[in-house]
């Protein structure tokens, strides 16, 4: 795709356009608040207390946020391919069904340590295997990857209702989930970590150890990225499939490992909310993570350090959400919903608005900071 | 007899689940014909139906409950057309957008202004869009077979059903028979050739997603005003992409956009008429599985394994002139 425009700082390409578009994102959310008939100013300050004002909330955050890190770079990896994976809620749906399995065989034989790599590769699996299918029809018969996933989130959710209703769910039990899982198969909780440095954290927290399973993903997708062949060749791919051809790298071949490595990211994500938290497996437990990582990984430009950062913005926008719909009866979570829907419109797909402008503000400050003295017809 | 009837009852209830998907389905082939692609049908679906249901209930009239509706789903798709006409913005970054602003959106207003759980409060008859009784299908009830067809199955529609099904020849003809229809064609191939006969590309496709707009808006009031009695949250359920899928399975043509839409809503029909009961050979079918098939079907249609479906070869990419 040409970029029709022209080159800014980086800081303003990677800082300033990004918080301006975030900035409008809110503004109108604001309007939305204010249609509604509350105080937008009010509705924020709830929001940041309810997320940040407590040891509890900031717990409650990160959790939410666990999820999202996972499902950000799960996408941000097929967006450095040139891919737009959509499917990362089926993916994730799916993978619970890995873990699941897992957790029903080992949890009264293994301790949660040896539980844990075991789940975490199948979710990992189950993930990239759900991933596998649209990758392999995009790379082999030329079906676009962004309407088979969003096919593939459908049949994932038929997939799994049908599982838990008539196949996991114990016998004579009412709720269409799995039994409870024992002590093996529920990770450890991380209040404690919080507590130590002086916040008042209950016991019951359900931020876990899968947080730093997140944490250390992220760092091992930089570390692909910028610091692997494999990441290179990715890179090349999406910025020019023509000259990544040229360079001998395979298109099918990239394609499909791009994105098993997008899925098995999303399927992660499972771990969190499953091993973490219910201890066992429910009904629509990713609901929506997986479309929240297109918003977390439009706003952290699909770098590790800016989805970490954005996905922790979401878990504020659900934590806070939660507070402020006990304030607010009228703003209820549905609001995160449109904050992220205006999100991925801003910070997605009218990214360019405001780069004229700022470009030409730029121009008159200083020229050389463009790059360009701004040619005739060249103003945008 | 009683296998006539079965019958007619179950065609009856595949007309009325196939019509708002036959609504999203044409109103998404304006816009990828002209090279927009738009995940965000179902967005614009739901905005309608509640926006339609909220009008209407207010005014208590099903025709100003449709016209904002209309306006509603023209105003979201010109956000689309706003984001990837005019700012090139992603095309499906900015469905999707979409498709979450109209389903946060309509339950936070729904809950605000009617305080009913995000429901619009339920429509009394001259509020909605009733069933219209085609002549003399009373008196020809009793005749078997033709009788039955005519008076159980194509009379005792609303008037958006009948809309629905005449705006396929209508596609078409606009489509294939029009000056309007050929440009549309053609930007959605070859936008530079367009551009060089002097014709705008950027008010082309604004002209099909207004086209959209319009006609999503009217799958929204089928759903609340017509199939329904008010919005219920999140009603139009993935309805949006089954029309896509529809788009795709038809390979953008608006008479097998038709069968395809029938086809889809006859797998809905069916799954709803043989919930626990066991068919000959198979056995019992889950619910699940009919209801994931459409979505099975398509992916199948798109490996290329029932046809080839070639979308619009502009789709997907913003128009930059050369400069």
């Amino acid at each position: 795709m040409s970029t029709p425009y022209a080159k800014l700082p980086a800081w303003a390409d990677y800082g300033l356009i990004p918080l301006i578009n975030l900035l409008v994102a809110f503004a109108v959310a604001g309007l939305v608040v204010l249609l509604v008939g509350e105080n937008p100013f009010r509705a924020a300050v709830i929001l940041i207390e309810g997320a940040f004002g407590s040891g509890q909330g900031i717990a409650y955050t990160l959790y939410y946020a666990t999820n999202f890190i996972f499902t950000g770079l799960a996408v941000a990896v097929a967006f450095h391919c040139g891919l737009f994976n959509i499917g990362g809620e089926g993916q994730a749906y799916i993978a619970g069904l890995g873990v699941g399995v897992v957790a029903l065989t080992f949890d009264s034989v293994l301790p949660w340590w040896l539980t844990f790599p075991l789940a975490i590769l199948a979710a990992a699996l189950m993930g990239a295997l759900w991933a596998l299918i649209p990758a392999y029809l995009q790379a082999k018969r030329g079906s676009h990857i962004v309407i088979t996933t969003i096919m593939f989130n459908f049949i994932a959710a038929s997939v799994m209702v049908y599982m838990l209703v008539n196949v996991l769910k114990p016998v004579g039990a009412m709720a269409p989930q799995t039994r409870q899982f024992l002590e093996g198969a529920q990770l450890p909780r991380l209040g404690w970590l919080l507590t130590e440095l002086g916040l008042k954290v209950r016991p019951s927290v359900p931020l876990n150890v899968s947080f730093l399973l997140a944490l250390l993903m992220a760092l091992l997708v930089w570390v692909l990225i910028w610091r692997t062949k494999l990441g290179y060749e990715i890179r090349t791919f999406g910025f020019s499939p023509k000259a990544a051809r040229y360079a001998g790298i395979s298109a099918s071949r990239i394609t499909i490992v791009t994105m098993l490595i997008s899925g098995a990211l999303a399927g992660m994500m499972a771990l969190n909310p499953i091993l973490g938290d219910q201890h066992n497996v429910p009904l629509d437990f990713v609901s929506g993570a997986g479309f929240v990582g297109i918003a977390v990984a439009l706003m952290g430009r699909s770098h590790p350090a800016g989805i970490v950062l954005a996905a922790i913005l979401f878990g504020m926008l659900y934590q806070g959400g939660a507070e402020l719909s006990f304030e607010m009866p009228d703003i209820s979570r549905d609001m995160i919903v449109i904050i992220q829907g205006l999100v991925i419109l801003f910070a997605g797909a009218l990214e360019n608005m405001f780069r004229p402008t700022i470009q030409s503000i730029f121009a008159s400050l200083s020229p050389r900071s463009v790059g360009i003295a701004a040619t005739k017809g060249e103003r945008a | 007899m009683e296998f006539v009837d079965a019958l007619i009852n179950i065609l009856n209830s595949t007309i009325r689940v196939s019509v708002p998907l036959l609504l999203a389905c044409l109103a998404g082939l304006y816009s990828e014909r002209s090279g927009v692609f738009d995940i965000g049908l179902e967005g614009k679906m739901l905005a309608g139906a509640f926006a339609g249901a909220a009008a209407a209930a207010v005014f208590a009239s099903a025709w100003i409950g449709l016209l904002v509706a209309m306006l509603v789903s023209v105003g979201m798709a010109l956000v689309h057309g706003f984001a990837s006409i005019t700012h090139r913005g992603n095309q499906i970054v900015s469905g999707v957008a979409i498709n979450f602003i109209a389903a946060g959106s309509t339950i936070i207003l729904g809950q605000a202004w009617f305080q009913q759980g995000g429901r619009t409060p339920s429509l009394p008859p001259e509020a909605r869009f009733g069933a219209i009784n085609l002549p003399g299908a009373d008196a020809l009830r009793d005749v078997p077979v033709i009788g039955q067809i005519y008076s159980g199955l194509l009379s005792g529609h609303s008037l958006l059903t009948y809309v629905a099904f005449l705006a396929v020849p209508f596609t078409w003809w606009v489509l294939f028979r029009t000056r309007f229809g050929l440009r549309l064609r053609a930007v959605g191939e070859n936008p530079a050739a367009v551009d060089t006969a002097g014709i705008s590309v950027a008010w082309l496709r604004y002209r099909a997603v207004i086209c959209t707009g319009i006609l999503t808006g009217m799958a929204g009031s089928y759903m609340a005003l017509a199939q329904n009695a008010g919005f219920v949250k999140d009603m139009t359920a993935g309805r949006g992409y089954i029309a896509l899928a529809a788009l795709i399975f038809a390979k953008w043509r608006p008479v097998p956009a038709m069968f395809a839409c029938l086809l889809f809503g006859f797998l809905d029909a069916l799954a709803i008429r043989l919930q626990g009961t066991p068919l000959p050979v198979i056995g019992k079918v889950p619910v699940q599985f009919m209801q994931a098939l459409p979505y099975v079907l398509t992916v199948i249609l798109l490996a290329g394994f029932i046809g080839k479906a070639i979308p619009p070869r502009a789709g997907g990419v913003p128009y930059v002139k050369e400069r």
